[in-house]
């Protein structure tokens, strides 16, 4: 089943009414980025959601912004999510304290198909802040190991102080059943990992490329290069899962902020699979 | 020799290469091995080897004042550390230090050299080989400067 075809339903009655949440937890993973567990404030439970879908977090008083859930799925006494401060928003957002109250939309979007991985070699590329977005699926990955084959995650980010989530990525390593291969821009000689852009550890992958599965997120261009990268080394278009970000606002396909090409990130997305949007990521007007 | 050969034949660069030409080329290599934290060679050297990675991986590194040596690309099993010796004045523009315990094939880069002018079919088969690893390098580069991980401009 082509599960990322067809948007989730939004499951919420009105989609467009926030729910308010309390902060019970704020860790902060770099010196700009926080990951929020948050619970609603009436202590009803919040909406199940699906590894890579997106909520609407609001900030009372400063505004609403899409934000990528990062936490398991499979954990449903709280919702995590990770921002990284670069606007006002996800400023107040990084600013909020254990106890203080915002609002919640969603969850929204499509999800990446790690169910329709069964059987097959996963290979999850991600860069910068988004391994963010990458972690649930990784958590469900973790979580059913003994049903796909090889595992394999290739990180890439800024410098070695940037790494996201460096401490689970380290346990997950320690498991022995993951690949795991981080990859930095510039390093000092103090790092001896790699040094190159994530798209360089992608001709050594050892997989069953023709019957491979792959989910990529970070950065557009560095996803386009990674996506043309796995194809070359003979994953079929289909199987290459893509999460996009664009400038979302109403998160249910109405207001068009999010248009791409002929439909919404927010509804359509924000996981796309590689031969829909091939075509359209190397356009600028798009 | 007919190990060097083998081994030069066995190497990514050389995949499909002709025998002739591959006694050629062993004809300038030789096995070189470096210790961790030992150099290949550093900025301004001479550009006097090229070296293809059997085993272990090396560190390219560039020093930039107040920032010490900074790591550019790392290189491992398969990949060339070098492509100075094509153009004059054959001299390395950066440090590479082997991060680990690394073998490598070392070819002589004027033996190649004086090689590729005597019979312009090998050094047709070597450019074509090597221009490849140019453009990835290139390519690669211009995702770094283009620092998709840094704050927005």
């Amino acid at each position: 089943m082509d599960r990322v075809a067809e948007p989730l339903p939004v499951t919420q009655p009105d989609a467009m009414l926030p729910r308010v949440a309390r902060v019970t937890r704020r860790t902060r993973e770099l010196p700009d980025t926080w990951t929020l567990e948050m619970v609603a404030a009436d202590e009803a439970p919040l909406p199940r959601y699906a590894p890579g879908q997106f909520t609407m977090m609001y900030v009372f008083g400063v505004g609403e912004i899409p934000v990528s859930i990062s936490g398991d799925a499979s954990d449903t006494s709280r919702l995590v999510q990770t921002v990284r401060a670069v606007g006002k928003v996800s400023e107040a957002l990084t600013k909020l304290s254990v106890g203080d109250t915002l609002g919640l939309r969603g969850p929204f979007g499509t999800a990446w198909p790690v169910a329709d991985f069964y059987e097959h070699d996963v290979v999850v590329v991600a860069g910068g802040l988004g391994l963010a977005p990458l972690r649930p699926a990784l958590y469900q990955l973790q979580a059913e190991r003994r049903r796909f084959g090889k595992l394999m995650l290739l990180y890439g980010t800024r410098r070695p102080e940037d790494i996201l989530f460096r401490s689970q990525l380290e346990r997950w390593r320690r498991q022995l059943d993951m690949e795991i291969e981080v990859t930095v821009d510039h390093a000092g000689a103090g790092w001896r990992g790699h040094v190159g852009v994530v798209t360089k550890l992608i001709p050594r992958l050892a997989v069953d490329a023709d019957n491979a599965k792959a989910l990529v997120c970070g950065p557009e261009v560095m996803m386009r290069f990674a996506a043309s990268a796995l194809h070359d080394i003979g994953l079929p278009e289909p199987a290459i899962h893509l999460s996009l970000e664009r400038n979302m606002k109403c998160a249910v396909g109405l207001c068009g902020h999010c248009q791409f090409a002929g439909g919404f990130v927010c509804k359509d997305g924000p996981v796309m699979r590689y031969d829909k949007v091939r075509c359209l990521l190397g356009l600028k007007e798009i | 020799m007919e190990g060097l050969e083998s081994i030069v034949a066995g190497h990514r660069l050389f995949e499909g290469l002709g025998p002739e030409f591959i006694t050629l080329a062993a004809g300038c290599a030789k096995n070189v091995r470096f210790n961790a934290d030992q150099y290949l060679f550093h900025a301004e050297d001479p550009a006097d080897w090229i070296y293809l990675i059997r085993h272990g991986r090396v560190a390219l590194e560039m020093a930039a004042p107040g920032h010490g040596a900074v790591t550019f690309e790392t290189l491992g099993e398969g990949e060339i550390v070098g492509l100075t010796w094509l153009l004059p004045p054959y001299r390395w523009g950066y440090d590479a230090r082997a991060l680990e315990l690394t073998r490598a094939i070392a070819m002589d880069a004027k033996c190649l050299r004086d090689k590729c002018e005597a019979d312009h079919d090998l050094g047709y088969a070597l450019m074509k080989r090597f221009l490849p690893v140019l453009v990835q390098r290139l390519q690669t580069t211009r995702l770094q400067m283009l620092d998709v991980y840094g704050p927005r401009r």
